[in-house]
């Protein structure tokens, strides 16, 4: 049965004619040649989210961030004039990784007033201009200024940073579109303490996209995290979406959220009841401004009982907007077809008093508890799709945006082959 | 080292641990009797905690409450095994794992 409109089409797929309704094709995930043409049509040329500005705050405050799916390593550094940057992280000299600390492969975070290399002692200051070269009297007619560091396009959207190995790339908020531009003006830069995580996960990164971009699993997978009354209940009425929004490449699921408050406190466990806290986040709302009213993105279908709103931004960033102000961010890189590194980080508006504090970790701890059965269908569900016994799957209309995700890096890897010709 | 009001709960000074990684690795080494007994005694203490705390801006407490608060993040670690799961593990998460690699200090 029916709690929630769907649109005049019919179902919300069929409102977009070119997602289609039959199954699909799950080699895209389990395939070692698409994974390669992934990276290169994919993650090559689109606008991957690496940060937030918060991370870079003052002049010479850098990090590094790993990106084996496109074999570089970059570095985030906000320069004397205020501009945050980022270059790949190597030498000009030969080659050398710039910065990092006692293992090359991990990242690292810092504050300098330049850049030296460990091999030969070159200096680069905080804008990537070369400004010392070791016995510079040995080279043959070095111009220090033609070995300034190798530059990335790097935008800023509402706090986030963006880069784009394609330097053709047209700009980020062309690139993030109608779906960016009803975000913004949301009080992100308010959302300032963090819980951070990070796991490496035996799967295709799309098929952990595909967990967090449908809540169709909700009310089976997680329903020993509810009451048992309540559990029943909610698998009774399964899932519907309040509303979908697909702006190709990007899409959106806006969905209910009846627990923050619940309107019965027997619904929830103990500790929910006395910290008024729990999946949903802390009830109480922060003291900021920017949430009444929202951006016209936020909630779109301007519900009274929406919870959260998941905005899937193409190829590998997701972005969800809680009701009681706060908001959480999921990135997926892959680092090999059947593996990625799954990150998320919570932002809250930074706790007061210890029971504000409080509320904010059972919400983290919450989170966990979810992601970590989120996580263990992947590899499972890894290696049967591995088998190719069955290699076409019927997803339903509350699975709109797995279709969307599937279908869209599909035409990227085409588009890409034929300009290839 | 904590409060006098919240004396009684000194013998679980174990659970006063600085980061969520440590609060994880001890909930998964506590067998389901110490994590009660720890719940139990502890639980009523959470809405007085809270009321206690929220007299002090909690960037800058003293240690005592400081102590106060951390034990209560190891209440909220074990309140999912007490109330949920009856085990220690979350169900069906088998050898996944998620690594808490950034948290808020107080
Ligand atoms: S490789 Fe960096 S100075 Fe030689
Ligand atoms: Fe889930």
């Amino acid at each position: 049965m029916a709690f929630f409109p769907k649109p005049a089409a019919g179902s919300w797929t069929e409102q977009y004619p070119e997602l289609g309704t039959a199954p699909v094709n799950y080699e895209d995930s389990i395939d070692p040649a698409y994974y390669e043409a992934e990276r290169e049509a994919v993650f090559r040329r689109t606008w991957l989210n690496i940060g937030r500005i918060e991370q870079v705050p003052r002049v010479g405050n850098y990090f590094t961030k790993e990106l084996a799916v496109v074999d570089t390593s970059l570095v985030v550094v906000r320069g004397k004039d205020k501009q945050i940057r980022a270059f790949h992280n190597i030498c000009r000299h030969r080659g050398n990784k710039l910065v990092w600390n006692d293992y090359p492969g991990e990242e690292v975070k810092g504050t300098c007033r330049q850049f030296t290399c460990k091999y030969h002692a070159w200096r680069y200051n905080l804008e990537g201009e070369l400004t010392f070269v070791q016995q510079e009297g040995e080279f043959f007619d070095l111009d220090k200024a033609d070995f300034g560091l190798k530059a990335v396009r790097c935008e800023i959207w509402e706090g986030f940073i963006f880069v784009n190995l394609d330097p053709d790339a047209r700009p980020l908020a062309e690139y993030l579109g109608e779906m960016g531009k009803g975000v913004e003006g949301y009080p992100f830069h308010e959302m300032t303490e963090v819980f951070g995580y990070k796991a490496e996960v035996g799967s295709n990164w799309k098929l952990f996209i595909d967990a967090f971009a449908e809540f169709y699993h909700a009310p089976v997978l997680h329903q020993k995290q509810a009451t048992k009354e309540e559990a029943e209940k909610l698998l009774g009425f399964g899932f519907e979406a309040l509303h979908y929004e697909v702006t190709t490449p990007h899409g959106m699921v806006s969905a209910w959220g009846g627990m923050s408050p619940p309107k019965d406190p027997s619904m929830v466990k103990p500790i929910e009841r006395v910290l008024r806290s729990g999946l949903f986040g802390p009830w109480d709302r922060p003291d900021i401004e920017g949430l009444e009213p929202l951006p016209p993105g936020v909630n779109p279908a301007r519900h009274r009982a929406w919870g959260v709103d998941s905005f899937h931004f193409f190829p590998n960033f997701m972005l969800l907007v809680w009701a009681p102000g706060w908001y959480l961010t999921y990135h997926y890189w892959p680092t090999a077809v059947d593996r990625h590194i799954f990150e998320a980080k919570l932002y809250f508006v930074p706790a007061k008093t210890g029971r504000q504090r409080l509320a904010q970790e059972l919400a983290a701890v919450t989170f966990k508890e979810y992601a970590l059965q989120d996580a263990n269908t992947l590899e499972a569900t890894q290696t049967m799709l591995k088998s190719r016994a069955v290699t076409d799957f019927p997803l339903n209309d509350q699975e709109i945006l797995l279709r969307h995700l599937h279908k869209v890096v599909g035409d990227h890897v085409k588009e890409h082959a034929n300009a290839a010709g | 080292m904590l409060p006098a009001e919240f004396a009684e709960l000194e013998k679980f000074g174990a659970w006063v641990l600085e980061t969520e990684p440590e609060r994880y690795a001890k909930r998964l080494a506590s067998s389901m009797e110490e994590m009660q007994a720890f719940y139990d005694a502890a639980f009523p203490h959470l809405e007085p905690a809270a009321a206690h705390l929220d007299g002090f801006p909690v960037d800058d407490l003293p240690e005592a409450e400081r102590n106060l608060l951390l034990l209560m993040f190891s209440l909220v670690m074990v309140s999912f095994p007490i109330e949920v799961w009856k085990q220690a593990r979350v169900p069906d998460s088998g050898a996944a794992y998620l690594d808490l690699v950034l948290e808020p200090r107080v």
